[in-house]
C-alpha cells in the first residue's frame, strides 16, 4: 500500500518541485555528511597523506593500525570505565528519583502543588555555570573533589526535565487502573511499581537514553571535579589528547570516532526515543 | 484520582521530597553561597575577606570582562537567529513524506549526536588551514582560505560557521510543529489562490510561532552559556577573540582561584540571561499565535 501511495506522489504534476527538493536535499546531505566522511578517511591516513594537496578522498592503503595506536596513547580503557560508571549511576539515579517525584506531581493534589510545579519548571532555566563555583566550594568541603560523587549524587535528587517528561507520560495513564489496585489494598509505592512504571516504559527509556547521552558527552562537569588523569572521562581524555603539543590528526580522528561510537549506536537502535528526548527538552547535549 | 485531602497532601510532599531536598542542596543553597562569596575575596585556602561591592566595581573596569561580554553577545546575536532559521529550513525541507526522506532526516540529525568535545574536534580538523577539507576544497577553486580558528579575525566567525552542523536539533523541534498543522488549512489557501511563499508567511510561520518561541528561549539560554567549543577549539584565543563569559568565569574560579570575582561574574551572567528571557517572554503577546485563543475570547 505504501508503494502505491509513493508512486502516485511522484508522477503528479508536482514532479519538478519534487526533483528540486531532492536536489537541495542531496546538496545539504553531502554538506552534513562530509565532516563524518572526512573524519573516517583522515583516521585511516598515514602521516605523509594527511596534509596532502589536492584533496585525497581516501588513503591509498587504509592504515587500520591507527586505531589501536591512537587508543594506546592514553589510558582510554580506564576513561571508558570511568565514563560508564558515571553514566550508569546517573541513569539509576534519574530513573528512581524522577519517577517517584513525577508520580507525586501527576497524582496528588495538595496545597502548594501548583506552586512547586512552577518552581520545577523555572529551575529548567537555571544555568549550570552560575552554580558551578558554589558547587565546587560545597563539594570540596565534603572532600568529594576528584571523585565521581559530584557527578553522580545530584542525579538521585531528580532532574527537572525528566520529572516533567515522566509527569506528562504518567498523566496519560487512566486512573481507573490504580483505583482497582488501591481497592485490592495496594500501597502507593506498589501501584507506582506494578501499574504505572510498566505502562510508562517508553518514557522511562527516553529518560535512560537521554541521561546516558548527556553523561557521556558531559565536559564541563568532569573538567571541574575530576583532576587526576586516572579519573578522567572519555571526553576529558579526548580534550587532553587534543591539547598535547603535537596533534596527530589521524590518531585524534580515530579516537573521536571510537569515543562517539556508543552514542551513535544507541541513536541507530533507539532513534525514536532519542529524537523524542531532544524534541521534548530541546536541550543541548 | 486527584483528591484533596490530608493523606493526599502527605503523599504529595513525601513523593516530591527527593527533588525538594535536591532543590535546596544543589540550587538554592549554591545560589545563596554564590551571592555571599561574590562580596568576598577568597582563594578557598585562606579565610575569605569581606570586600563588599569591590568585585562588582572591578568588573566595570576590567577590559578582559568587557571583551568576554562582547564575544558572548556577538556570538549569541548571530548564532541564535541562524540556528532557528537553519533548523526551520531543514524541517521544511524534510517535511513531506517522500521516499527516502527518513535517510535525510537521520543525516541532518546525526551531528547532534557528536555533541560536545567530538563535535569541536571534528571541526578543528575540517578548518585546519593546511589539511582541513574546507581549505582544500577552497584551494581546488584557487581560493586561499583563511587560517580560521587560528586567526583572531576569523576565530569567532569560524565557531558560528561550524554551528550549522548542529541545526538538526532545532529541525526536530520544528518538524514536530509542522506536522501538527492540518493539511486542509493549506488546501483551503490553495483554493483561494495563495502561492507557496504566501502560504509560508500567512499559514506556516504564524502557526509555528509557539515552537519558535520555545526554541528561541532555549537557544538564548544555552548560547549565553557557550563553553566547550571555545575551551577545546581555541581556549579563548587567539588574542581573547573567543573568550566567552563562561570561559572567563571558569578561568577566574579554577585557574586563578578568585572565587569571589568568579561568583560576581556568574551573577552578571545570570542577570543577563534573566533579562533576555523575560524580554522574550514579555514580547510573545506581540508575535506568538496560539490556536484556540480566539475561541476563549
Amino acid at each position: 500500500m505504501a508503494d502505491f501511495k509513493v508512486r502516485r506522489m511522484i508522477f503528479k504534476p508536482k514532479t519538478w518541485s519534487t526533483i528540486a527538493r531532492y536536489l537541495v536535499l542531496v546538496i545539504f546531505g553531502i554538506l552534513f555528511i562530509a565532516p563524518v566522511f572526512w573524519m573516517i578517511s583522515s583516521s585511516l591516513k598515514a602521516d605523509y597523506e594527511i596534509f596532502s594537496f589536492p584533496i585525497k578522498w581516501w588513503p591509498k592503503e587504509p592504515r587500520w593500525q591507527n586505531y589501536p595506536e591512537a587508543l594506546s596513547q592514553l589510558p582510554f580503557g580506564r576513561f571508558a570505565i570511568n565514563t560508564l560508571i558515571i553514566a550508569l549511576s546517573t541513569i539509576i539515579g534519574h530513573l528512581l528519583s524522577c519517577s517517584i517525584v513525577a508520580y507525586g506531581f501527576s497524582r496528588f493534589k495538595a496545597p502548594g502543588s501548583g506552586f512547586f510545579f512552577l518552581v520545577l519548571l523555572s529551575t529548567l532555566m537555571l544555568p549550570y555555570p552560575v552554580i558551578m563555583v558554589p558547587l565546587y566550594i560545597i563539594f570540596s568541603r565534603l572532600g568529594w573533589i576528584n571523585s565521581f560523587l559530584p557527578l553522580i549524587v545530584p542525579a538521585f535528587f531528580g532532574n527537572a526535565f525528566y520529572i516533567f517528561l515522566l509527569r506528562q507520560s504518567f498523566k496519560q495513564i487512566p486512573a481507573d487502573l490504580e483505583d482497582a489496585a488501591v481497592m485490592d489494598g495496594a500501597t502507593t509505592l506498589q501501584t507506582l511499581w506494578y501499574i504505572i512504571l510498566p505502562l510508562a516504559r517508553p518514557a522511562l527509556a527516553t529518560v535512560a537514553i537521554f541521561t546516558f547521552q548527556a553523561a557521556w558527552n558531559d565536559f564541563l562537569g568532569p573538567l571541574i571535579f575530576l583532576h587526576d588523569q586516572t579519573k578522567y572521562t572519555l571526553m576529558q581524555g579526548l580534550s587532553f589528547f587534543r591539547g598535547s603539543y603535537t596533534v596527530n590528526w589521524a590518531y585524534l580522528m580515530a579516537a573521536s570516532l571510537v569515543v562517539s561510537l556508543p552514542v551513535v549506536l544507541i541513536y541507530v537502535i533507539a532513534q525514536r526515543q532519542f529524537v523524542q528526548g531532544i524534541a521534548f527538552s530541546g536541550r543541548k547535549g | 484520582m486527584q483528591k484533596r485531602s490530608r493523606s493526599s497532601t502527605i503523599a504529595f510532599y513525601l513523593s516530591i521530597s527527593p527533588w525538594l531536598i535536591g532543590l535546596v542542596a544543589f540550587a538554592i543553597l549554591p545560589m545563596l553561597i554564590s551571592l555571599v562569596v561574590s562580596f568576598t575575596n577568597w582563594d578557598l585556602i585562606s579565610s575569605p575577606q569581606w570586600v563588599a561591592l569591590k568585585n562588582y566595581q572591578r568588573l566595570l573596569n576590567d577590559p578582559t570582562f568587557h571583551q568576554s561580554l562582547k564575544v558572548t553577545f556577538l556570538f549569541t546575536f548571530l548564532y541564535v537567529p541562524l540556528d532557528l532559521a537553519g533548523g526551520l529550513f531543514l524541517a521544511m525541507l524534510v517535511r513531506p513524506k517522500l521516499p527516502g526522506i527518513g535517510v535525510f532526516r537521520s543525516i541532518f540529525y546525526l551531528p547532534v549526536i557528536f555533541s560536545g568535545v567530538a563535535f569541536v574536534v571534528v571541526w578543528m580538523w575540517m578548518l585546519n588551514p593546511d589539511g582541513g577539507l574546507v581549505n582544500l576544497a577552497l584551494g581546488a577553486f584557487g581560493i586561499q582560505g583563511p587560517r580560521w580558528l587560528m586567526d583572531p579575525n576569523w576565530s569567532l566567525p569560524s565557531l558560528i560557521l561550524m554551528s550549522f552542523w548542529g541545526w538538526g536539533r532545532s529541525m526536530v523541534l520544528f518538524l514536530g510543529g509542522l506536522q501538527a498543522i492540518p493539511r486542509d488549512v493549506y488546501e483551503a489557501a490553495e483554493m483561494d489562490g495563495a502561492g507557496k511563499v504566501r502560504q509560508f508567511f500567512k499559514i506556516t510561520l504564524p502557526l509555528i510561532t509557539p515552537i519558535l518561541f520555545f526554541n528561541l528561549v532555549l537557544s538564548i539560554i544555552s548560547t549565553f552559556q557557550t563553553f566547550t567549543s571555545a575551551f577545546v577549539a581555541t581556549n579563548g584565543g587567539p588574542l581573547d577573540s573567543t573568550l566567552f563569559l563562561v570561559l572567563y568565569i571558569y578561568r577566574q574560579a579554577f585557574q586563578f582561584f578568585n572565587m569571589g570575582y568568579a561568583s560576581a561574574l556568574a551573577w552578571v551572567l545570570l542577570l543577563i540571561i534573566l533579562v533576555f528571557t523575560l524580554f522574550v517572554v514579555r514580547s510573545q503577546k506581540f508575535w506568538v499565535f496560539y490556536i484556540g485563543e480566539e475561541a476563549r475570547g
